[in-house]
C-alpha cells in the first residue's frame, strides 16, 4: 500500500517520551490512562492498608487520629476519583473506537486533553500531605461543618476534584459525540457492543452530574475562603444543602464506576459460554433505567437527616434493584447451557457477578428506611461500597486486563499465575470485607481510628486486616505475570479468545490507524458471524 | 478501505454537536448553583433574612436596585438579537453584515459587564453578609465570568471574520458563538427573574 512509504519519507524521529506526551492516538492515551490509574489503584492500596493496620487491634496508635483520618480520606479519593473513574475511561478510550469500528476519538486533542488534567490533579491532591495541617481530612464526603475546619489541605482537594471533574465531563461529551456518530456502516446503535452501550450511559451521567459536584465544590470553595454562608446556619445556610447538591452528583457516581464494570463482564461472558449475551436490549434498556434512575435516589445516604422524603426515596432506591436484578438474570442466562470454559477472564468475570450480587442484596437492605437508620454510618455500609466497587469494579478491572492484554499489548498474561491471583483476591476480598457487616450490625461506626477493648471488635477486625494484606499479596502473582509477559515477544493473533467483536478483528496490538478493513457488521457479533459465515444465519 | 467509519453522517458536524453536549454540562453547572439558592430561599425565615446588630451598624441592608439591572437586561437581550442577525447575514453569504451583527453584540456585552461591575459598588452589603450576599455574588459572579468568557469567544470570531474565514457553508464558530451568548442570556434573564423581581 502507498501509505507504508509515507513514514520514510520523514527523517525526523521523535524520542519515545515525546511521542507518548504528546500523543493524541486513542489507544496510547488509554494505556496512559490505565497506568495513571493502576499506579493510584497501588497508593490507594497502601493507604488502605495503614487503616487497616490501625484497626486491627483495639486502643492502637500506630497512626494518630489526625493522620488517620486523612489517610482514609485519601484512600477514598485515591480509589474513587483517580481509580475508577479514569480507570473506565481508559478502557473506554482503548476500546470504543475500535469497537465501533472507528479510526480515532471523535476529538484526539480534546482526548489527550481530558488525560493531561489528571496528573496535576493526582499531585494536587496528595500534596496535601506536605503542607501544613496535612492533606484533606473530612472523609471523601466532604460534610460541612467538618470540611470548614480543616487545613488548606482541604482547598487543595477541592480543587483537584474540581479538576477531575472537568477532564470527565469533557471526556463524557467526547465518547458521546464518538459513539453517535462515528460508528461504521452497519454498524447501529443496538448492534453496539454491550461495553459501548455502558460507556454511553456513563457518559451521559458525567457529562450532566460532574457539573452539580462541581457547582457544590465550588460553593465550599467560598465558604471556606471568602466568608461564604452556603453551609453556615449563622448566616442562614444549611449544612443539608451542602448533602443535597454533593449526593446529586456522587449517587450516579456509583454508576459511573460499576456501569462500564457490567460492560467489561457482559463481554467476557458471552465469549467463554460460547453463546450471544441473553437479552442483549434488555441489558441495554436496564443500563439506561438504572442511568435515568440513578437521578432519583441521592436522598438515601441521608435519610437519617429528617429532611428527605423518605417514602419517595426509599422507593426508588427499591426501583433501581429492579433493572440491577435484570442483568444478573442476563448474565446467568448467558451462562446458562453454555460451553463453559474458565479462563482468567472468566473467573473474575464470575466473580464480579457474585460478589456484586451481594453487593446489591445488601445496598438493597439498608434501602428500607427503618434498617437504614440502624445501620447508617455503620461499618455495614463500607461493606456494602466495598461489595459493589471492590468486589464489583475491581474484579471487572482485572477481568478486562486479563482479557484485552492480549489486544493492548499483544501478549497474553500467565495463565497459572492469573489463576492464583484471583483465588487470592477472591478469598483475601471475602475474608476482608464480609466481617464488616457483622461489625456493622455489632454498631461499629465507620472513619473511627481507634476502638476500646470492650467493644468486643477486635477478632473480626482482626480477620478484616488479614484479608487486606492478602488481597495485597494477590497482587505479587498479577505483577509477575505482567513482567513475564513484557518479556516475550509480541505473539498473540488478530483474535485469541475467538471473540465476537470488532477490536479482535484488527492486529495485537492494532495499528495507528485501527483497521485496514473490516468484516461486515449485521448483528452485534460481527466476527462470529465473520468465522461461520452464512452457517449461522 | 472505505469502510473505517471515519466518515462523518449527514446533518449536525461532530463539533456542533460535542459544543451543545458542553453546554448541557453548563445548563447542570448553573442548575446546581440555582438548586442552592432556592433551597437556601425556601429555609429562609424570612428573604432578606434577617441581620445581625453588628452589620446593622456596619450599615449593610439588604437591597437591591431594579432599574439599572433591567437597563442592563435588556442590552443582553438586544445583544442575543443582534447575534442571531450576525447568524442570519452568514447563512446568507453576506460577510458585512456578520461582521456588524458580531461588532455591536460585542460592544453590548462589554456595556452589560461594565453596568454590572458598577452595580457591584453600589451594592451595601458583601458575600459573606448572610446566605443573601453569598447566593447573589455567587450566581452573578459566575454569571458575569460566562458573559466574559462568551464575549472573548465573539472576539476570537469576529478576528476570524476579519479575516474572511466564514461563507455561507463554512460558519460553524460563528453558529457556536451565538448559542453561547443565547445560553447566558437565558442564564441571566432567569436571575434577573428570581434575584430582582420574585420578592
Amino acid at each position: 500500500m502507498a501509505t507504508v512509504a509515507v513514514p520514510q519519507l520523514s527523517g525526523y524521529h521523535r524520542p519515545a517520551v515525546l511521542d507518548w506526551i504528546m500523543t493524541v492516538d486513542h489507544k496510547r492515551l488509554g494505556i496512559l490512562y490505565l497506568y495513571f490509574t493502576l499506579f493510584f489503584f497501588a497508593v490507594g492500596g497502601i493507604l488502605a492498608l495503614l487503616v487497616r493496620t490501625q484497626l486491627a487491634v483495639a486502643d492502637n496508635s500506630f497512626v494518630g487520629n489526625d493522620a488517620y483520618n486523612q489517610i482514609f480520606t485519601m484512600h477514598a479519593s485515591a480509589m474513587l476519583f483517580l481509580f475508577i473513574i479514569p480507570v473506565w475511561a481508559g478502557f473506554g478510550n482503548y476500546l470504543v473506537p475500535l469497537q465501533i469500528g472507528a479510526a480515532d476519538m471523535a476529538f484526539p486533542r480534546i482526548n489527550a486533553l481530558s488525560f493531561w488534567m489528571l496528573p496535576p490533579a493526582g499531585i494536587l491532591m496528595f500534596a496535601g500531605f506536605i503542607v501544613d495541617g496535612g492533606a484533606a481530612d473530612g472523609g471523601w464526603t466532604a460534610y460541612s461543618p467538618l470540611a470548614q475546619q480543616t487545613g488548606v489541605g482541604m482547598d487543595m482537594w477541592i480543587i483537584a476534584v474540581i479538576v477531575l471533574g472537568m477532564s470527565s465531563t469533557i471526556g463524557a461529551a467526547n465518547f458521546l459525540v464518538t459513539m453517535f456518530r462515528m460508528r461504521a456502516p452497519g454498524m447501529t446503535m443496538f448492534r453496539m457492543p454491550i461495553f459501548c452501550w455502558t460507556m454511553l450511559v456513563t457518559a451521559l451521567l458525567q457529562l450532566l452530574a460532574t457539573p452539580v459536584l462541581a457547582a457544590a465544590l465550588v460553593m465550599l470553595f467560598i465558604d471556606r475562603n471568602y466568608g461564604g454562608q452556603f453551609f453556615d446556619p449563622n448566616g442562614g445556610g444549611n449544612v443539608v444543602l451542602w448533602q443535597n447538591v454533593f449526593w446529586f452528583y456522587s449517587h450516579p457516581a456509583v454508576y459511573i464506576m460499576i456501569l462500564p464494570g457490567m460492560g467489561i463482564v457482559s463481554e467476557i461472558l458471552p465469549v467463554f459460554s460460547r453463546k450471544p449475551l441473553f437479552g442483549y436490549k434488555a441489558f441495554v434498556f436496564a443500563t439506561i433505567g438504572i442511568g435515568g434512575l440513578g437521578f432519583s435516589v441521592w436522598a438515601h445516604h441521608m435519610f437519617t437527616t429528617g429532611s428527605v422524603l423518605l417514602p419517595f426515596f426509599g422507593f426508588m432506591t427499591f426501583m433501581i434493584g429492579v433493572p440491577t436484578g435484570v442483568k444478573i438474570f442476563n448474565w446467568l442466562g448467558t451462562l446458562w447451557g453454555g460451553s463453559i470454559s474458565f479462563p482468567t477472564p472468566m473467573l473474575f468475570a464470575i466473580g464480579f457477578v457474585s460478589m456484586f450480587l451481594i453487593g446489591g442484596i445488601n445496598g438493597t437492605y439498608s434501602a428500607a428506611v427503618p434498617v437504614d437508620f440502624a445501620l447508617h454510618d455503620t461499618y455495614f455500609v463500607v461493606a456494602h461500597i466495598h461489595y459493589v466497587l471492590f468486589g464489583g469494579s475491581v474484579f471487572a478491572v482485572f477481568g478486562g486486563l486479563y482479557y484485552w492484554f492480549p489486544k493492548i499489548w499483544g501478549r497474553q498474561l500467565n495463565e497459572r499465575l492469573g489463576k492464583l491471583h484471583f483465588v487470592l483476591m477472591f478469598v483475601g476480598f471475602n475474608v476482608a470485607f464480609f466481617p464488616m457487616h457483622m461489625l456493622g450490625l455489632d454498631g461499629m461506626p465507620r472513619r473511627i481510628a481507634v476502638y476500646a477493648d470492650s467493644a468486643g471488635w477486635e477478632a473480626l477486625n482482626m480477620l478484616s486486616t488479614g484479608g487486606a494484606f492478602l488481597i495485597a499479596v494477590s497482587m505479587i502473582p498479577f505483577l509477575i505475570a505482567v513482567v513475564m509477559a513484557f518479556m516475550r515477544p509480541k505473539d498473540q493473533p488478530d483474535d485469541p479468545w475467538e471473540a465476537n467483536t470488532l477490536e479482535w478483528a484488527t492486529t495485537s496490538p492494532p495499528p495507528d490507524y485501527n483497521f485496514d478493513s473490516l468484516p461486515p457488521v449485521r448483528s452485534e457479533r460481527p466476527l462470529f458471524d465473520a468465522r461461520h459465515g452464512d452457517e449461522a444465519h | 478501505m472505505a469502510a473505517h467509519g471515519t466518515a462523518e453522517r449527514q446533518g449536525m458536524t461532530n463539533s456542533m454537536l460535542g459544543f451543545i453536549l458542553f453546554l448541557a454540562s453548563e445548563v447542570m453547572f448553573f442548575g446546581g448553583l440555582f438548586a442552592a439558592y432556592f433551597i437556601a430561599r425556601a429555609d429562609a425565615p424570612a428573604w432578606p433574612p434577617p441581620l445581625t446588630p453588628e452589620q446593622i451598624a456596619e450599615g449593610v441592608h439588604l437591597e437591591l436596585e431594579v432599574l439599572l439591572p433591567a437597563i442592563s437586561t435588556g442590552i443582553l437581550v438586544l445583544s442575543s438579537v443582534t447575534m442571531q442577525y450576525a447568524v442570519w447575514q452568514i447563512q446568507k453569504g453576506n460577510q458585512g453584515g456578520m461582521l456588524w451583527g458580531l461588532f455591536i453584540s460585542l460592544a453590548l456585552g462589554i456595556v452589560f459587564l461594565a453596568a454590572q461591575l458598577y452595580d457591584y459598588t453600589q451594592l451595601h452589603f458583601r458575600a459573606d453578609d448572610t446566605i443573601y450576599g453569598t447566593t447573589f455574588y455567587t450566581l452573578t459572579g459566575f454569571h458575569g465570568a460566562h458573559v466574559a468568557g462568551g464575549a472573548l469567544f465573539i472576539a476570537v470570531v469576529t478576528v476570524r471574520a476579519l479575516g474572511g474565514q466564514f461563507t455561507a457553508e463554512n460558519h460553524e464558530a460563528v453558529e457556536a458563538s451565538s448559542m453561547y451568548w443565547h445560553f447566558v442570556d437565558v442564564v441571566w434573564i432567569a436571575l434577573f427573574t428570581v434575584l430582582y423581581i420574585i420578592k
